[in-house]
């Protein structure tokens, strides 16, 4: 069975909020309406959004780390937040297995944000409807669109090339492979939801260098004797051996 | 999680409906079985059902003060195989027509017996009504209390105590109020219901009491470490995203002073139980309907507090996301 889904590499992502700014582009000027903001240009802004980009410091100074972590919704395999909605207008695709709100059925009683224990569900405070990421289900499919543009906004945005997206249950995608060979892990594994999302962990690149590799025991050409330098002439270790 | 005023009126004022109606049931199976006196039907049942539906459509009312998009709220029945919510939706109606019906059955006087049994018990219609009523009112407890106990990762609300304290509470404050019912009605049920009053409110605390204590001791599954998938001792958020609040830091958090919080806990503590115990002593004892009256309202708004605390003590999991601005 199909399930689409994105993969993000936090080794390899920088905190750029592209993702977030390219998604609210994308889905604000969409046939589903708009995402509302609130008081944007004033003092406290606040609006809906898809995507975001946290930061979190791990680990005390000097020996800390900083982990750029976005979020969105992670299109769960078994989505907490579909069976309490009362009137069925959150709903788990059957083809792709993308998690989506019919806004026309949606009564805004919040119960499935509450349900959700990743907090990825936003109420839109002008539509009075639940929104959350849809994996740009107006984009990834639509025809008119060149095939290497029909991918999510967030993952055509990324600089760094942090978020992949693909059927994590076919083996040979791009997804699946980086789960598999790059360690992807899944949030809150504890509550059993198994999200479709991954996340690959930052990873050190170091090799490990013994002091006798540096210095070389044989060393035929003597450059690294100490001076003064041996006469050319001398025999070398290749002189007198016969190897 | 943020206290929602609406979500708050809709449990107390249905508790209290419910409970009243089953101190009426209470009251009439009671008499069929002659161990207490028969009541005037018009007078005490039929005005009786009609205070319960008040108090159930009150809250119905208040509950869409909570919804996003009301006049689409008839769709909210569609799930009921999977949602609480949505057999909650069912039930509620359900028990307010039933127990229109039974007040009207009352009222009316058209209460035909319908079998008798073993020649003695007759079994009217309003007793077989009464009892599909309230097999209705526990399972408006169970679904309400259920809404909330289903929820597995609010640890502190998915506990069977919580299906135990809305039915103990809405047990307790509907047969207070039919207390101070009967005793205006010059009723000689109001010993009997201010007995039970007294027996479910100490109960209620009991029961409320081990679930603040429970909720105490409680051990959070998740933690900053299994959210985001990094494992340390010592991970600090440095930015959740956004300056200036969102859905998430204005919906799961209830935003009130330490102070405030443990205040109301012992508010409700005070005003659901005891004060209401001592009122309803006194008023029994002198046969004073104002005083019953008043431990109906004291308890009452005590458990407008004991709602809000149920609600501000839970820890939503998706608050160790959003801990730094």
């Amino acid at each position: 069975m199909t399930q689409l889904a994105l993969v993000i590499d936090l080794n390899v992502c920088v905190g750029c909020h592209a993702c977030v700014t390219s998604c609210k582009e994308w889905n604000t000027s969409g046939t589903a309406g708009y995402m509302s903001d609130m008081n944007p240009y004033g003092k406290d802004p606040t609006g809906t959004f898809f995507n975001r980009v946290q930061t979190f410091e791990i680990g005390e100074f000097p020996n800390s780390e900083t982990v750029h972590f976005p979020k969105s919704c992670l299109h769960c395999e078994d989505p907490p937040c579909v069976p309490v909605c009362p009137t069925g207008a959150s709903y788990k695709r059957e083809s792709d297995g993308i998690v989506l709100v019919d806004y026309d059925k949606c009564i805004g009683c919040k119960y499935c944000s509450w349900a959700c224990p990743y907090g990825v569900r936003e109420i839109d405070e002008h539509q009075k409807v639940m929104k959350k990421c849809t994996l740009c289900v107006d984009r990834i499919y639509d025809q008119a669109l060149p095939e290497r543009e029909r991918k999510p906004a967030c993952v055509l945005a990324c600089p760094t090339n942090a978020r992949l997206f693909g059927d994590v249950n076919d083996p040979a995608s791009e997804a699946a492979v980086a789960i598999r060979e790059r360690g992807g892990y899944q949030l809150m594994p504890e509550w059993g939801t198994k999200p479709a999302n991954h996340y690959l962990p930052r990873r050190k690149t170091s090799i490990t260098i013994h002091e006798d590799e540096l210095v070389r025991v044989d060393n035929p050409l003597k450059k690294e004797r100490q001076l003064p330098m041996p006469d050319k002439d001398a025999p070398t270790l290749d002189d007198v051996t016969s190897w | 999680m943020h206290p929602a005023f609406s979500v708050v009126f809709l449990t107390t004022l249905i508790g209290v409906g419910q409970g009243l109606f089953l101190a009426l049931y209470t009251g009439q199976v009671y008499s069929v079985f002659k161990v207490l006196p028969v009541q005037d039907s018009a007078n005490f049942y039929g005005i009786g059902s009609g205070i319960a539906v008040i108090f159930a459509a009150s809250g119905l009312l208040a509950s869409f003060f909570h919804l996003g998009h009301p006049e689409r709220a008839w769709r909210s029945a569609a799930r009921w195989r999977t949602s609480w919510l949505s057999r909650e939706v069912i039930v509620l109606p359900a028990f307010m027509g039933v127990t229109a019906l039974y007040g009207l059955v009352h009222y009316s006087g058209w209460n035909p017996v319908l079998f008798t049994l073993r020649g003695t018990v007759e079994v009217d219609l309003s007793l077989l009504i009464g009892a599909i009523n309230t097999v209705i009112a526990f399972a408006l407890f169970l679904s309400t209390a259920m809404i909330y106990a289903c929820i597995k990762f609010l640890q502190e609300w998915a506990s069977p105590l919580t299906v135990v304290n809305y039915t103990l509470l809405g047990s307790a404050s509907g047969f207070t109020l039919a207390t101070a019912f009967a005793a205006y009605q010059g009723s000689d049920l109001t010993q009997f219901y201010g007995a039970w009053a007294i027996i479910l409110t100490v109960a209620g605390f009991i029961t409320r009491l081990s679930s603040l204590i429970r909720n105490a001791r409680i051990k959070h599954k998740s933690t900053i470490g299994t959210a985001i998938g990094i494992r340390h001792a010592k991970i600090v958020q440095k930015s959740q995203g956004f300056m200036t609040g969102s859905f998430n830091t204005r919906e799961f958090f209830h935003g009130a002073p330490a102070s405030v919080f443990t205040a109301v806990k012992w508010l409700f503590l005070i005003t659901v139980f005891p004060v209401p115990i001592f009122l309803l002593s006194i008023g029994l004892a002198a046969q004073a309907a104002a005083v019953l009256v008043l431990a109906f309202v004291v308890q009452y708004l005590g458990l407008i507090a004991e709602r809000w605390f149920f609600f501000a003590q839970s820890n939503h999991p998706q608050n160790l996301y959003y801990q730094t601005v």
